[in-house]
């Protein structure tokens, strides 16, 4: 948590009488002896390959294709996940979502890890009434569960902007209310870890020297404590990347998340739901993804966890 | 500690106050609160949109209709027809006289609705804590003893696997593998929608069988993480001191393991369970939805749906009361397992 990530490790390799490892290094090799981290990697590098590379074999416009006559027709050879109500091919628009619900779960931790952190240092650097008056605020947001907030705020902002085009494929509009919505109900765990982080890291010498050399506030913040404080923010970010994707699943599921055609693993889901008995292959693809990426998410966080922790030593002896 | 208890339930009010403004103002504009008093076949005229408004109070700035629905307004007169006269006193009391307004949708007052579903839901909870909290620290402890055998293992990967498990996901899958294919291949199938059959009505046999997939859907995450704390907790403990001397006194091993080990690492569980309560009750509006249970989730997801403010109000004050409460109650019996700690 503090800039002890390094030293006591150097000390550990002066003993040993080996050239040091560079941070970077140690939280490698740690990483690395995670089995399950590493599982976690591979699962998720297969799945990026099947949202990406699977788009170099059906497009868009075959993910969106409406044939009411093949409508919920099972697996087959031609469907191999079968097709949805509107007789849209599973295999695609699992391809197509997996983008959508991938890239969601990202920039909506890019909101919630910008708003974190910032009130997070602001109110552990400045401390006082500040300190106290954010505190309070993030206390407030955190204690209204998240899945309620979600709906508050989808509602909220929903039907306010129009679908738009980027890089030449059009989205939803509710793309981009639902990243920001989740992003803006999610960060407050985040901004407790940064702000205890700045309380213990302000009193340390390093500080004092730069606020001596009459660095400014903002300069402190972010470029002689922030850094100090990555660790903790990096794993944190990394598990907040799978509650985000999962919180896409529910509020879609729900029926107001991402609206189609965009699909996503979560909007899939909320038709195949009604077609429960007749159709269990709308909603156990879908799911079934969602279930991979969230569970190689979470060993990455894990393996992220153990290798980034200074007092875990343990695997830096070896 | 009767002091910190006050003081902690004084801290409370601002942050309600906080809370229900923020969220009064999010509520303001959920969807067109008139359109349930329309109807499907007859759309509202103007005149009539007006006068509802002006009746709702929905005509008024935002900051005095949070004002009417925190205090009431029984106590200044209030123009009805909208003359510019003041012509008699309002009859709303505000929530902190327990008034929370009349549910748009059902014209009648929104605590009775939510009083109705509120101990449905309720029931689902406390039923999945007291489930996962046992079963977590017979696991945990299996685990903890059996360090990195074949079961601890396994355990440990299936807490993984059901961490990352949807709710809704687990549902459909208990609701196809034992609501349907139970039927199809002759087996006996459990109930998937509702609290009882409507034909034999809500007895205790009923409530009870139509929890079980609802209560297992609702219980496997939570499960999963708390086995992990107790496992995590249970092998810092055992290799403290105060255990060897527990076994060097010539103690049996299940009475150091409960009395000396398991009090100890049963303790983090306690702020976990105190924390996790709004993950729970987010957990419930989808369980409930799924599983057609009338509970306030479900409850919640229609009434925001409508734009029916009172009711959708009401619930988030009594979801945000719960937790500030069980937080405290989180805390006070922390200091029954730990004797150490003392508030003063």
């Amino acid at each position: 948590m503090t800039t002890a990530v390094s030293s006591p490790v150097l000390k550990l390799d002066e003993i040993l009488g080996r050239e040091p490892l560079t941070p970077g290094q140690v939280a490698w090799k740690r990483f690395r002896r995670h089995r399950m981290a590493l599982v976690g990697i591979w699962i998720l590098v297969g799945l990026i390959l099947y949202v990406t590379v699977g788009a170099l074999f059906f497009s868009e416009t075959d993910a969106n294709m409406v044939d009411l006559r093949q409508k919920i027709s099972a697996p087959s050879g031609i469907h191999p996940f079968g097709t949805d109500l509107a007789g849209r091919d599973i295999l695609a628009r699992t391809v197509y979502g997996g983008q959508i619900s991938i890239l969601i779960g990202v920039l909506a931790v890019a909101v919630s890890l910008t708003v974190g952190v910032l009130i997070g240092a602001v109110a552990g650097y400045f401390g006082g009434v500040i300190d106290s008056a954010l505190m309070r605020f993030t206390e407030a947001v955190f204690n209204i569960p998240q899945l309620f907030l979600l709906i508050v705020l989808a509602k909220f902002f929903a039907g306010q902007t129009p679908t738009f085009t980027f890089l030449g494929r059009t989205f939803s509009g509710s793309v981009v209310i639902i990243v920001g919505v989740i992003g803006l109900t999610s960060w407050m765990y985040l901004a407790r870890i940064v702000r205890s982080s700045f309380l213990s890291l302000k009193e340390q010498e390093f500080v004092t020297a730069a606020r001596a050399t009459g660095a400014a506030d903002f300069s402190i913040i972010f470029e002689h404590i922030l850094p100090s404080a990555m660790a903790p923010i990096i794993v944190t970010a990394t598990l907040e990347v799978a509650n985000a994707i999962l919180s896409e699943a529910y509020i879609s599921f729900l029926g107001m998340g991402v609206q189609p055609p965009t699909a996503t693993w979560g909007n899939m889901l909320n038709e195949a739901y009604n077609q429960l008995e007749a159709a269990p292959w709308m909603w156990f693809f879908p799911g079934t993804l969602i279930l991979l990426v969230v569970l190689a998410i979470n060993f990455v966080g894990d393996g992220l966890r153990d290798a980034l922790d200074p007092q875990s030593l343990a695997g830096a002896q070896e | 500690m009767t002091r910190y208890i006050l003081r902690r339930l004084l801290q409370a009010v601002p942050l309600l106050l906080i809370i229900t403004a923020l969220l009064f103002i999010l509520t303001g504009s959920l969807g067109d609160p008139l359109a349930a008093f329309g109807g499907e076949r007859r759309r509202l005229q103007p005149e009539d949109r007006a006068r509802l408004e002006r009746q709702l109070g929905l005509d008024k700035p935002m900051v005095e209709q949070y004002l009417i629905w925190l205090v009431g307004n029984d106590w200044m007169k209030v123009d009805l027809n909208g003359d510019g006269i003041l012509d008699s006193y309002g009859t709303r009391k505000g929530v902190v006289r327990g008034d929370f307004g009349n549910s748009f949708q059902e014209k009648r007052p929104a605590i009775e609705v939510i009083g109705e579903r509120i101990g449905n839901t309720l029931l689902l909870m406390v039923a999945s804590e007291i489930i996962v909290i046992i079963l977590a620290l017979l696991v945990g402890t299996y685990s903890a003893l059996h360090q990195y055998s074949f079961w601890d293992n396994f355990i440990t990967t299936l807490s993984f696997i059901g961490y990352s498990m949807p709710i809704f996901w687990l549902a459909l899958m208990l609701i196809y593998i034992f609501g349907v294919n139970f039927q199809r291949w002759g087996l006996p199938a459990l109930p998937t929608v509702g609290m009882y059959d409507l034909g034999i009505g809500p007895t205790v046999g009923q409530v009870l069988l139509h929890m079980i997939l609802p209560l297992t859907a609702l219980s496997v995450v939570s499960l999963a993480s708390y086995s992990r704390y107790v496992r995590s907790q249970m092998l810092e403990v055992i290799h403290q001191d105060y255990i060897r001397t527990a076994y060097a006194k010539g103690l049996p091993e299940q009475m150091v393991l409960r009395g000396h080990a398991l009090k100890n690492a049963a303790l983090p569980l306690v702020t976990i369970v105190g924390l996790d309560m709004p993950l729970l009750l987010g957990g419930t509006v989808v369980t409930e939805a799924i599983f057609g249970w009338p509970g306030m989730g479900r409850l919640f997801y229609k009434a925001s749906n409508a734009g029916d403010i009172p009711v959708t109000m009401g619930i988030l004050l009594i979801i945000a009361v719960l937790v500030v409460v069980f937080q405290l109650i989180t805390d006070i019996v922390y200091t029954y397992f730990d004797p150490r700690i003392r508030y003063e």
